[in-house]
């Protein structure tokens, strides 16, 4: 009885302050739907009548392209670092090369070197080839970004693949493709879609590289918000339209697989 | 959720161990790594070393004709330069202030959510959240709706009309990082302290050890690798900080929030100062090097301490 009333009590707190915590986030989507001289009132308004006229103007200060941009280099940097990722990562566990540990540690170690010191050749290089706006520059960069955390976490996936059962397949004569299709497949599938969520989630929050490669053409969401920089108040309730916007495909993406979220981004350490 | 800490050492030598195969066989294995490899030698290595090429000549992007060699003069420029060492020690300050301080909070979080609750699930939902939101979006929150002297909510709850950014700036930064970054070192922490054995836990209680002194001795050791492994990882990405310094301060007032990567991006693009920029992102990199090797062995020390027990 005493331990039960005990962790109500220790309930109560970690309501409260997963309540303050995320307050932040509650309010930028009250605000959102508050009229600008609502939302920028001192004492703040608590009561108002809600409004989607905020909406109506982010969408008619044409954020869909800069949406649909984010989407495609999302999108299609994830397929492409799955696709890099899952053989690299089976010949660092399954099948693993002479110098696997080698490999592993080269993946972190460009994780580690910051975009800024290798960015200005990359700069010139795109600027050069006239690559400059484009989308696809963003997809092979954001790939070369995602790469070392998809290696890691895809490899941690593999390796949890029983040995015995592999090698019962190839007693029985399974071939690479049927074991990969009947053995190796449904194990890792779940693995699999947490690897791509984590990179979609970074790819669609990426700022530094999009702000300096992108403008009109291949804007990317962030970008879209830099125009609120300066804003000094008088366009907060737009702002947080456009924030929320943003941030919902992540919002939602990462609600769902918040079981996964801890192993991705510990990149497979802790499980 | 199962948890195991990955070691970068033998435990975690894959099932298979590489077989002493001919020529044809080691190809074999390698074929599904190249692609990989290649691609991130390609796109991260070779930049890296015209990235040191192009620390080694005069180049300033506005001044049109020829870029002469000049050994190591923006080294020089850059090192006796005191943006960069106010740099370097502004990247200390904001990485440091925000990993300690998200890793104390996320800790904090950690613990309450480790016991069952009516609701636990929504709870952690709630505090999982911060993290998700775009992070120059989260900036952009913070400063205007929640800074603003006038009408921010911070002001408008507690009164006082304080300018939070211009007075307090590194520690707005600090504060919008730790809001951001608690609940990866939450998530870590968690895993951590639910991969205690109950059995264990339940025998110290018997003998009569109280709660302070089970957290004392027995959680705290146990959770240090946990503690380690989000040092290491926040620090990864924090000291890359880059939207919040872009949006909330634009590396001001003065240069109180600028921190190295926001030096390089303005040596870059509003000074198009390319040498020097080029000779600071190599010391960035050397310096990364230093810590990164230095956070790495602490790291696999502590893991071997724990095999030898």
């Amino acid at each position: 009885m005493r331990a039960r009333l005990h962790n109500s009590i220790w309930g109560v707190v970690a309501w409260i302050a997963g309540i303050i915590f995320v307050f932040p986030v509650i309010w930028m989507v009250l605000t959102s739907f508050k009229q600008e001289n609502v939302a920028a009132t001192n004492p703040p308004s608590w009561f108002f009548a809600p409004t989607l006229a905020q909406y109506t103007q982010v969408f008619d200060r044409n954020i869909t392209p800069f949406l649909l941009n984010s989407l495609m280099a999302s999108i299609f940097s994830t397929i492409l670092v799955v696709l890099l990722a899952t053989p690299a990562a089976y010949a660092l566990s399954l099948r693993p090369v002479a110098k696997w540990s080698d490999s592993l540690f080269f993946f972190i170690s460009t994780k580690m070197m910051p975009a800024v010191a290798a960015f200005l050749p990359v700069y010139l290089l795109v600027k050069h080839l006239g690559m400059l706006d484009n989308i696809w520059t963003m997809v092979i960069l954001y790939t070369s970004m995602n790469l070392p955390l998809a290696v890691w976490m895809m490899r941690s996936f593999l390796l949890e693949v029983p040995r015995e059962v592999l090698e019962a397949g190839e007693v029985d004569g399974a071939g690479l493709l049927t074991s990969i299709r009947k053995i190796i497949l449904p194990i890792v599938s779940p693995g699999l879609a947490a690897t791509a969520l984590i990179c979609f989630i970074f790819a669609w929050n990426e700022f530094f590289l999009a702000v300096n490669l992108t403008a009109t053409n291949s804007g990317t969401s962030p970008i879209f918000l830099v125009g609120f920089i300066s804003s000094e108040g008088a366009f907060l309730a737009r702002l947080c339209a456009a924030a929320t916007i943003v941030s919902l495909p992540v919002l939602i993406a990462g609600w769902v697989a918040q079981n996964k979220l801890v192993r991705g981004l510990s990149m497979g350490a802790v499980k | 959720m199962t948890v195991t800490v990955a070691r970068p050492d033998e435990r975690t030598q894959p099932p298979v161990r590489p077989a002493k195969g001919g020529a044809k066989d080691r190809w074999v294995r390698r074929a599904p790594l190249l692609p990989a490899l290649i691609f991130a030698i390609v796109v991260t290595q070779v930049p890296f070393l015209y990235t040191i090429y192009l620390s080694t000549t005069s180049w300033n992007a506005l001044r049109p004709g020829d870029k002469p060699f000049v050994w190591f003069d923006n080294y020089v420029t850059v090192l006796s330069d005191s943006r960069l060492r106010s740099a370097l020690f502004n990247t200390v300050v904001l990485t440091a202030g925000a990993v300690i301080f998200s890793l104390i909070l996320g800790l904090v979080f950690a613990l309450l959510l480790d016991r069952k609750f009516l609701g636990r699930g929504i709870v952690r939902t709630m505090l999982i959240t911060p993290f998700l939101v775009m992070p120059i979006a989260a900036a952009l929150l913070w400063k205007h709706a929640l800074f603003n002297p006038t009408y921010g909510l911070i002001n408008g709850v507690f009164g006082g009309s304080t300018d939070w950014v211009s007075s307090y700036p590194k520690a707005a930064v600090i504060t919008t990082l730790v809001w951001q970054w608690t609940p990866f070192m939450m998530l870590i922490l968690l895993a951590g302290l639910q991969s205690q054995s109950h059995e264990v836990l339940e025998a110290a209680k018997v003998d009569g050890a109280n709660a302070w002194q089970i957290f004392r001795r027995m959680t705290i050791p146990h959770l240090r690798q946990y503690l380690e492994l989000g040092a290491l990882l926040g620090s990864i990405y924090l000291v890359n900080t880059f939207d919040a310094i872009f949006s909330i301060t634009q590396g001001g007032p003065g240069t109180a929030t600028t921190n190295l990567p926001y030096e390089i991006y303005l040596t870059m693009f509003r000074k198009f100062e390319y040498g020097e920029a080029s000779a600071a992102g190599v010391i960035v990199v050397i310096l990364t090097i230093i810590v990164a090797t230095f956070a790495l062995r602490v790291i696999s020390s502590l893991f071997k301490m724990e095999e030898n027990r």
